[in-house]
């Protein structure tokens, strides 16, 4: 519904501009702040010159180099820890006896902080890719296996009575009921779980790693190039606005049957 | 219509709770002839559900034996029209009228025509790619009575579909369910509360007492197939026959209706 407002123009876009109308402010006050000395720019620089900084980063290919070390860790983690968590978390849902035997230690071991297992995963899987790959998998783990376990015990009995009159074979019933029944659920741990990777890349590698964005930002700290630490900080969000993107789209395509409600 | 399709002898259902056993169902004797369309009455609470349930394979007997005469090779021996909303909401209209065959495998083109075909005998073919939600509760029960058609079984199991649908929706689907099973004149057995749908599309009634749930009476009703809905209403028979079963089943509700009141006391 299209409303005149202000100026002739559509509630909407008023809307629109003002959504973007906010960081832009922001940004230009703290470019006036730092360009007249009201704020210390050894803490704050001008936007600008993490612009600039930026610009040299992607040019002389440092950016890409850290960006890449990262993403790829990301994936790794994602899928070694994604995929058995979405295995374990939906036959948890669906067999008592597994969940009964697998619960207790999920909720024993979900509460312990993952940064805290950082040193233990350092010295068990060492300095390597592995370290950080095991530690991004952990994040992404819980939040998938609880959320999908949640997913399939909230899935009505009636489907199951459904099943089961049509002749679905167990991994029928796993895959035509428990997985896309669980699926609005199992996406927002994803989502979750994408954040958590994401904190725990960062950590872990501004301990144990010679490259990342975490090991790049963790060396900015080191020499006082602080116009590369908020180049860090501001790829690590962008990264975490479009992974998350990413996943309400799939979600929009693979789960339209929610949309309506 | 001579050989026995269902064979109950002595089959009782016993639910063990916190609050001790219940008896669903006192032991119960019935032959259901091939071809018929059995009509189950009774009160709520009856263990009419319960009855289904077993035919169904989705819950066991306490006691007694349930006999189903084997189907030719390859056809599934029942399938179920639930009670109440049964489709996955996560398949189109096309994806749940086709579970069944999906389920045993069929190839993709037999599946094509044989949903097309019912699909379109309910009247949904436009609504192929829609999603449950999308539907009216009618249309709705139309993809779940598809669905059990589609899948070619030798028993129809029916828990009360149209107890959720108003009355003009209820006489449609009712002549609908009519006009399809003629084209293939399985064993139906058919759960409903309500008399006039019971005389209307059955073969045979079989009135259940109220809770523990027993054959009170069994009424064979004498209308000639293939029947018009509203017709057959129209006819002095139907309402004789109607209200003699209501006198039946008058005992039976009023006794339900005394324990229900027992019990919350």
């Amino acid at each position: 519904m299209k409303k005149p407002g202000t100026f002739g123009l559509s509630q909407d876009t008023i809307e629109r501009l003002l959504n973007v109308a906010s960081p832009v402010i922001l940004l230009l006050i703290w470019e006036i702040c730092a360009r007249f000395g009201v704020i210390d720019v050894r803490f704050f620089p001008a936007p600008s010159k993490i612009f600039t900084q930026l610009m040299v980063m992607v040019e002389n290919g440092q950016l890409w180099k850290h960006f890449w070390a990262s993403m790829q860790r990301l994936f790794w983690g994602f899928l070694f820890g994604g995929v058995p968590a979405l295995i374990l978390g939906v036959a948890m849902g669906l067999s008592r006896p597994l969940r009964m035997l697998v619960e207790p230690l999920v909720s024993a071991t979900y509460p312990v902080p993952k940064s805290a297992i950082l040193p233990l995963v350092l010295l068990i899987f060492g300095l390597g890719e592995s370290s950080k790959i095991v530690m991004v998998g952990i994040g992404i783990f819980f939040p998938i296996v609880i959320n999908a376990m949640a997913g399939v015990l909230e899935i009505q009995k009636i489907y199951f009575d459904v099943s089961q009159n049509f002749g679905a074979s167990r991994w029928q019933v796993f895959r035509t009921v428990a997985l896309p029944g669980a699926m609005p659920l199992i996406l927002t741990g994803v989502k979750l779980g994408i954040g958590m990777g994401l904190v725990l890349i960062s950590i872990a590698e501004m301990v144990g790693a010679k490259s990342g964005l975490g090991y790049m930002m963790w060396n900015a700290w080191e020499i006082l190039s602080v116009e590369t630490m908020y180049v860090g900080l501001i790829v690590i969000a962008v990264l975490g606005i479009v992974f998350s993107q990413i996943v309400s789209e799939i979600e929009r395509f693979i789960v339209p049957w929610k949309q309506a409600r | 219509m001579s050989d026995v399709k269902i064979r109950l002898r002595d089959l009782s259902k016993v639910f063990h709770t916190r609050a001790g056993a219940f008896t669903a169902l006192e032991p119960m004797t019935l032959d259901i002839p091939t071809g018929c369309f059995f009509m189950i009455v009774g009160p709520s609470g009856c263990g009419k559900t319960t009855l289904l349930r077993i035919l169904a394979g989705l819950e066991k007997p306490s006691s007694g034996t349930l006999e189903i005469t084997k189907p030719a090779a390859g056809r599934p021996s029942n399938s179920m029209v639930f009670q109440g909303d049964s489709l996955f909401p996560w398949m189109s209209v096309f994806e749940n009228a086709a579970y069944g065959l999906r389920m045993r495998h069929r190839p993709e083109g037999e599946i094509k025509d044989i949903v097309g075909h019912y699909l379109q005998r309910t009247g949904l073919s436009r609504f192929h790619n829609a999603f449950p939600h999308q539907l009216s509760g009618g249309m709705r029960q139309r993809v779940s009575i598809a669905r059990a058609f589609a899948n070619d079984p030798d028993i129809l199991l029916m828990d009360e579909p149209f107890s959720a649908l108003d009355e003009q929706n209820k006489i449609l689907l009712q002549e609908e369910l009519l006009r399809i099973w003629e084209e293939t004149r399985k064993t139906v057995m058919f759960i409903t509360h309500s008399v006039d749908e019971a005389v209307t599309l059955g073969d045979r009634i079989m009135i259940m007492t109220a809770h523990p749930g027993r054959a009170k009476q069994i009424v064979d009703v004498p209308f000639e197939r293939p029947r018009r809905v509203l017709e057959l209403r129209a006819k002095p028979e139907y309402g004789e026959l109607v209200y003699s079963i209501w006198g039946h089943l008058r005992d039976e509700v009023q006794r339900a209706r005394a324990l229900d009141e027992g019990s919350a006391a």
